[in-house]
């Protein structure tokens, strides 16, 4: 009896616990609008942040991207074919990687590749008193350190997620046009016949801007609230991974269903 | 200003990416198709319009010139009310009829207009097709079939 009470305060513990960081990121999260006007207004200190965020995470989107784009062209060919319809081989690599895969796989890739290292970055600050330093000289670590690494993030994000889908297409088209022999003209324009600039192009800029905005300020809190330890900051490290590809995969759905209905 | 590495690998970055909206917008997708400036919109009413949806391409001879905008329901006729915008470099007769016809044998519905004799007037903004012919339905047809069959069976002793 008193083992069941205990697992019972425990989850109820976990729970609270949960709870209680949301809070605290939501809080966060308003701190860092509220300054991220003068850490905008600094731009080197936002182009350092890009640089950082979006340059870094270039090859490994593109060249993700490029293989992402191959397997669709393989796979949708092999499918589309027996139905005698290897033409729609571009619509099916277009839609799929504007609308879904393309914003998705880059914000985890981006999770993983620059999320990580901004939680390391600002884990070991803290750990190493760097955070509490800048306090002691009166420069707010919010505004110097958090907002424009939130703002790389943010800015970052979409123009990667645009380069992914654009790799995979053209990734669609190697495999489909140059190595089995799609025609390249049927290609291209029943991709363009049924690729709607604002439905699709657009919606999935979005989705990548808000995946930007959620991939950031995970990577960001964690690294400012983490525990200023060895440990501490290789737990909050993991935690951005987790916390993010969660956060990007519910956030994807939510997303998708209101912004994709079906055209009614 | 001074300028450093850091700022050109930030700059090729943003140019890279703008290069991929450009790609994505003129190279991938299509703005819509017909433009709304230059279009003109027709309605025409159907007894069924089978699986037609919004956007669905009006074709002419098997050429787009059209697409469809809205779909409703006449609360009084209980006929289906379908919008067109059709591009206004195509002048129909007035008297043209609309038909709802499959691209394939289990393809996406379109319009079909076919041109009519009338040589005054023309389908302007806001006018009606008058001729209309609806969605073959395939449960319709089979039904149909089956009637006909047992209407035969009951003729022959």
């Amino acid at each position: 009896m008193s083992r069941l009470l205990a697992m019972l305060r425990f989850l109820g513990g976990e729970v609270v616990d949960r709870v209680w960081r949301l809070g605290c990121a939501s809080r966060f999260f308003l701190a860092v609008l509220v300054k991220s006007g003068a850490a905008l207004s600094r731009f080197p200190l936002l182009l350092r942040e890009i640089w950082f965020a979006g340059v870094l995470s270039l090859l490994i989107i593109l060249v993700s991207g490029l293989f992402v784009g191959l397997v669709l062209g393989l796979q949708g060919y092999e499918i589309l074919q027996r139905y005698g319809s290897a033409q729609a081989l571009g619509t099916m690599v277009a839609l799929s990687l504007l609308r879904e895969l393309g914003p998705v796989v880059a914000a985890l890739l981006f999770a993983s590749r620059a999320g990580s290292a901004i939680t390391a970055e600002i884990g070991l600050m803290k750990a190493t008193e760097q955070l509490k330093a800048m306090d002691m000289m009166a420069v707010d670590p919010v505004a110097r350190v958090v907002a424009p690494r939130f703002w790389g993030g943010v800015i970052s994000m979409p123009i990667l997620a645009m380069l992914f889908s654009s790799m995979g297409i053209l990734g669609g088209w190697l495999i489909g046009v140059v190595f089995l022999g799609v025609d390249d003209g049927a290609f291209w324009s029943s991709m363009q016949a049924s690729v709607d600039f604002r439905y699709d192009v657009w919606n999935g800029v979005f989705k990548s801007v808000i995946f930007g905005v959620a991939v950031s300020l995970i990577a960001v809190f964690e690294g400012y609230d983490s525990e200023p330890t060895a440990e501490g900051v290789s737990r909050a490290i993991t935690r951005t991974v987790v916390t993010s590809a969660l956060a990007i995969l519910a956030l994807d759905f939510v997303l998708t269903s209101f912004m994709f209905r079906g055209m009614l | 200003m001074k300028r450093s590495v850091l700022d050109l690998w930030v700059g090729f970055f943003v140019a890279i990416g703008i290069g991929a909206l450009l790609f994505l917008s003129l190279k991938v997708s299509s703005f819509s198709g017909i433009d709304q400036k230059d279009a003109y919109t027709v309605s025409a009413r159907f007894d069924n319009i089978g699986g037609l949806k919004v956007k669905a391409p009006v074709r002419s001879a098997g050429v787009l010139v059209g697409r469809v905008t809205d779909i409703r329901l006449d609360p009084e006729t209980y006929e289906a009310l379908v919008e067109m915008r059709i591009d206004s470099h195509y002048a129909f007769p007035a008297d043209s009829f609309a038909a709802i016809y499959t691209s394939g044998l289990l393809g996406d519905q379109y319009i079909g207009l076919g041109a009519g004799n009338d040589t005054e007037k023309r389908l302007a903004n806001g006018s009606d097709i008058k001729k209309t012919q609806s969605a073959v339905v395939l449960e319709q047809l089979i039904s149909q079939f089956l009637f006909n069959k047992s209407v035969e069976g009951q003729d022959a002793p």
